[in-house]
């Protein structure tokens, strides 16, 4: 199986990484980078849970070969909170009691975080159809609709002090 | 959201809502769940499924696979040797340790697609994917049935030729599907029938549905050259991964150490193992570790689910609405080997209601499936499903209203139950009346909506469980637990022994151990862990608190009853003393001179353990051309005891709820005529997404805390999941005008009831 090597940039620091074959984004991720935040549910783009963010897209990375992810900018649940301090929507995850078993919880938080970079108010709706490709099978996701509401209005609260 | 649950007066800890000791491991990455651990030299384990299924393995040839380069080790059912095997605990049942091993590597035959037959561990994962191709396994195909009913008749396909049905005397002369009937029951049936004023009666079916936990089964297994090996892996019980994978490798449990990861859910559904023994019989081969992560389409094809079901249901009811007998046989899928809930289906059936006439009779029929795991409340979703939709019929006839008419028949403290326990510390009563109050069931509903209700009842267990606290000698305290942390129990733990000690929640954390380094306890399940393990660790809580009072006591020369621990400090009652109190932090830090390191480890069998009742109302409406039901509101009671942290005891409501939702409405396991499954994904196998749902809104019944348990608790985790197939069908069923009897409600099922009206 031919590899080559990648080089792109996984949360605001360059890497290089041997990719080929059948490997995902997320295989790529998992096993070479060791960034096992990222998580495989299905493989097969149904249920979020490898949600990141590349290149300003939210993207499945099982669904991406890691080869293509050459010359861009990845966003993984690693780099979300900044230098050790929560970022509002995984404040208010806990806050909120929005998970339980966890598991889904980076692919959530990614995906909430791609909806906030773009549209700072979304409504109960937007927040419930922008995650319809996040499956959660421990909260009902109550808690979790709330905590991404709440942390919209966190950072549109720090929006307008800043 | 709960309505108003203030925190109980006195507590400083107990029914608040901290953040989750574990939280931020859970929001950044940082926490390793089973497919996250890596051992150097650790080589891909992968499984070679059946395509058939039912067939006769005729051969199977290796030797292409082995000469592969890359490939370490390779492995059939005939490696494994469990001879009778007997039976382990696994939470609410016990699990035949000859089936689990069968089960885990077919031996002889091949009982369901999917099921494994030989396993390779390679370097690479292409590698081990090439190898199970060039793994050669000639079949025998056999005729084979999928349907419970049709795996009952006389001519089926018989999967077991030593299958001869338990319970039916005399003993059966030929073999059949038929693994055990359950007979139950008590009064005089016929004669209440014969006196009735009214009789509803109705045929049920659901669809077999899986526990769709979000985490695939995943572990790492390594041998050691002295036969001392590790397993990591994600499971509800580090101590049963361990007795089962010792039992069908024949090693002793103190040769084998399970490493606890987080799990990814299971409700229920990670209470037996499917890789750890192949993992490890392939480490034990070659000599390194081996990862063996299963894909999403083998977790649907060969792991869980729970029964699908048929059931027919009598009731008998004098006009003023007094349910006065029943009648029910219960026929549920086992998936290939005995072993499906249905005595629980029994024994539930009918455990909200005080019916003085019961006649219940349970089969567990195998038919070529998987094999069926603990799902959430085992085999009671079902059973409620029948006979809550049988009550909505009869309120309708009685043209009552159907809370009351629950209210009518609703067990109190003191009633019997059929299976011979007696109805303690119940707030039935009060769950319904909550309902019947909450604004929710005072709405009147908009032209085209409908409203259903429904009850639900499961038991809770106890059980053995260990925990210790320890103190630090900067005043803070650590938790060991026994248990996996599935949804949040580290919090719950690390609350009560805080309460206990008097210490603020954040000097308290919480580890969950693994088997080496705490003593046995049960699995996470049976919605048993924030009771028995909670009690144990409130018991060693309070050795340290009498440790702490000893020591204060001795430092002021008085009588131990004169030091009272107050508020995390030992308080001196002795007027003749003029001392301060000393705090937690103090006594801590002159342990050493005071009889050194401050610890407590309590093993216990927890008695005690209060059942829990739940009640539903689901408001929808139906597309009319689609037939797509949309929730509009839902609400959901139910009698918790006391919620030790009331965020994650609504959590589990909603969750139960959801996954209800799911498998009344669109869940369920499709067949192809070949008996092969046709939806093994997420995509075709339809999970209740976010734009599925409204909010939940919960009500938390803390009017009967249980007494048994030192902080009140009773378990939560299953009782929500009991009542939401009848609650959203009675709802349908009002909505189209008739009665809806088989799940799941699936649009075009919806659709084609109301136009034929």
């Amino acid at each position: 199986m031919s590899r080559t090597v990648v080089r792109a940039t996984v949360n605001g620091e360059p890497v290089e990484f041997l990719g080929g074959g059948g490997q995902s984004l997320l295989d790529a991720l998992r096993d070479e980078l060791r960034l096992t935040g990222s998580k495989e549910g299905c493989g097969t783009g149904d249920c979020g849970a490898c949600s990141v963010i590349v290149d300003g897209r939210l993207v499945c990375a099982c669904l991406m070969l890691a080869p293509e992810a050459e010359g861009k900018r990845i966003e993984t649940i690693e780099g979300m909170a900044d230098n050790g301090h929560l970022h509002p929507l995984q404040h208010q995850f806990l806050e909120h009691a929005a998970l339980q078993c966890g598991f889904c919880t980076p692919g959530l938080l990614m995906a909430s975080k791609a909806l906030l970079d773009r549209n700072p108010d979304p409504t109960e709706t937007e927040v419930r159809y922008w995650l319809a490709g996040n499956m959660c099978r421990c909260t009902g996701y109550d808690k979790v609709v709330r905590a991404v509401m709440d942390a919209a209005a966190d950072l549109r609260q720090a929006e307008k002090t800043a | 959201m709960s309505d108003g649950n203030q925190p109980p007066a006195g507590f400083k800890v107990v029914g608040h809502r901290p953040i989750r000791p574990d939280g931020v491991d859970k929001v950044t990455g940082r926490a390793q769940f089973g497919a996250d651990f890596h051992l150097p030299g650790m080589l891909t384990g992968r499984i070679k499924r059946s395509p058939h299924a039912h067939a006769r393995i005729v051969k199977i040839d290796t030797t292409a696979a082995e000469k592969l380069p890359g490939v370490k080790a390779i492995l059939t059912g005939e490696d494994f040797d469990v001879g009778a095997g007997g039976e382990i605990e696994a939470g609410e049942s016990a699990s035949a340790m000859k089936d689990v091993a069968a089960n885990c590597l077919a031996k002889g035959k091949a009982l369901y697609q999917g099921h494994a037959v030989a396993a390779v561990a390679a370097t690479l994962p292409e590698i081990a994917a090439e190898a199970l191709d060039l793994i050669e396994v000639i079949y025998e195909v056999l005729p084979h049935v999928i349907d419970v009913d049709a795996a009952m008749a006389d001519d089926a396909p018989v999967l077991h030729g030593d299958m001869f049905t338990k319970g039916v005397t005399p003993r059966p002369d030929k073999p059949s599907n038929i693994a055990q009937r359950y007979v139950m029951g008590r009064g005089d049936v016929p004669g209440a029938f014969a006196a009735a004023d009214v009789v509803v009666e109705g045929s049920y079916t659901t669809a077999a549905v899986h526990q769709g936990y979000l985490e695939p089964h995943a572990c790492v297994a390594s041998w050691g050259a002295d036969g001392q090996s590790t397993i990591w892996s994600s499971s509800q019980g580090q101590f049963l991964v361990r007795a089962m994978t010792a039992r069908i490798l024949n090693l002793p449990l103190s040769d084998l150490k399970v490493i606890p990861a987080e799990i990814g859910g299971g409700f229920g559904g990670k209470t037996t193992v499917y890789l750890e023994p192949v993992a490890l019989a392939l480490s034990r081969k070659c000599g390194r570790p081996v990862k063996i992560v299963m894909s999403r389409e083998e977790v649907f094809l060969a792991s869980g689910p729970t029964s699908g079901s048929s059931m027919d249901i009598r009731l008998a009811a004098t006009k003023d609405g007094r349910i006065t007998a029943a009648d029910m046989t219960l026929r549920y899928q086992a998936g290939a080997f005995a072993g499906s809930p249905v005595h629980l289906g029994c024994m539930t059936a009918f455990a909200c209601y005080d019916v003085e006439n019961l006649a219940l009779v349970g089969y567990d029929v195998v038919s070529n499936r998987p094999k069926v795991a603990a799902y959430r409340a085992p085999g009671a979703p079902m059973a409620a499903f029948a006979v809550e939709s049988a009550i909505d019929e009869l309120a309708r006839k009685l043209n009552m209203d159907p809370i009351d008419l629950r209210l009518h028949n609703a067990v109190k403290d003191g009633a019997k139950t059929v299976y011979g326990a007696t109805v303690r510390s119940s707030a039935f009563v009060e769950t319904l009346e909550a309902i019947k109050a909450h604004p929710h069931y005072q709405t009147p509903l908009k032209p085209g909506e409908a409203r259903g209700v429904a009850a639900g009842f499961w038991f809770n267990i106890g059980g053995e469980s260990s925990a210790a606290v320890h103190v630090d000698e900067d005043g803070g305290a650590t938790v060991v637990s026994s248990n996996p942390d599935i949804g949040g129990s580290r919090a719950s733990m690390a609350m009560m022994a805080a309460e206990t000690l008097g210490l603020p929640i954040e000097r308290v954390r919480c580890t969950v151990a693994d088997t080496t380094s705490i003593g046995f306890s049960g699995s996470t399940g049976g919605s048993r862990v924030t009771f028995a393990t909670g009690m144990a660790v409130v018991e060693a809580a309070k050795k340290v608190v009498d440790d702490l009072r000893r020591r204060a006591a001795e430092t002021w020369e008085c009588d131990i009853a004169q030091v009272e621990w107050r508020d995390g400090a030992a308080v001196c009652l002795d007027p003749s003393k003029d001392v301060k109190p000393l705090s937690l932090k103090a006594l801590a830090s002159k342990s050493a001179k005071t009889g050194g390191p401050i610890a407590a480890e309590v093993s216990l069998n927890a008695q005690g353990a209060a059942a829990g009742y739940g009640v539903h109302v689901c408001d929808l409406e139906a597309d009319a051309e689609t037939g797509r039901t949309t929730i509009l509101r839902y609400t959901a009671a139910q009698d918790v005891g006391r919620a030790i942290h009331p965020s994650y005891v609504e959590g589990q409501l909603q969750g139960g709820v959801a996954q209800g939702v799911g498998w009344a409405l669109n869940e369920e396991y499709v067949y192809s005529r070949n008996g092969l499954l046709e939806n093994a994904g997420f995509l075709d196998y339809r999970m209740p997404v976010a734009s599925d749902l409204p909010m939940i809104d919960t009500i938390l019944i803390e009017d009967k805390p249980n007494p048994r348990h030192p902080y009140g608790a009773k378990g939560v985790g299953e009782v929500p999941i009991v009542p939401p197939l009848a609650a959203v069908s009675n709802a349908i069923s009002a909505l189209v005008g008739q009665r809806m009897t088989s799940l799941p409600l699936s649009p075009a099922k919806v659709l084609a009831a109301r136009s034929g009206g």
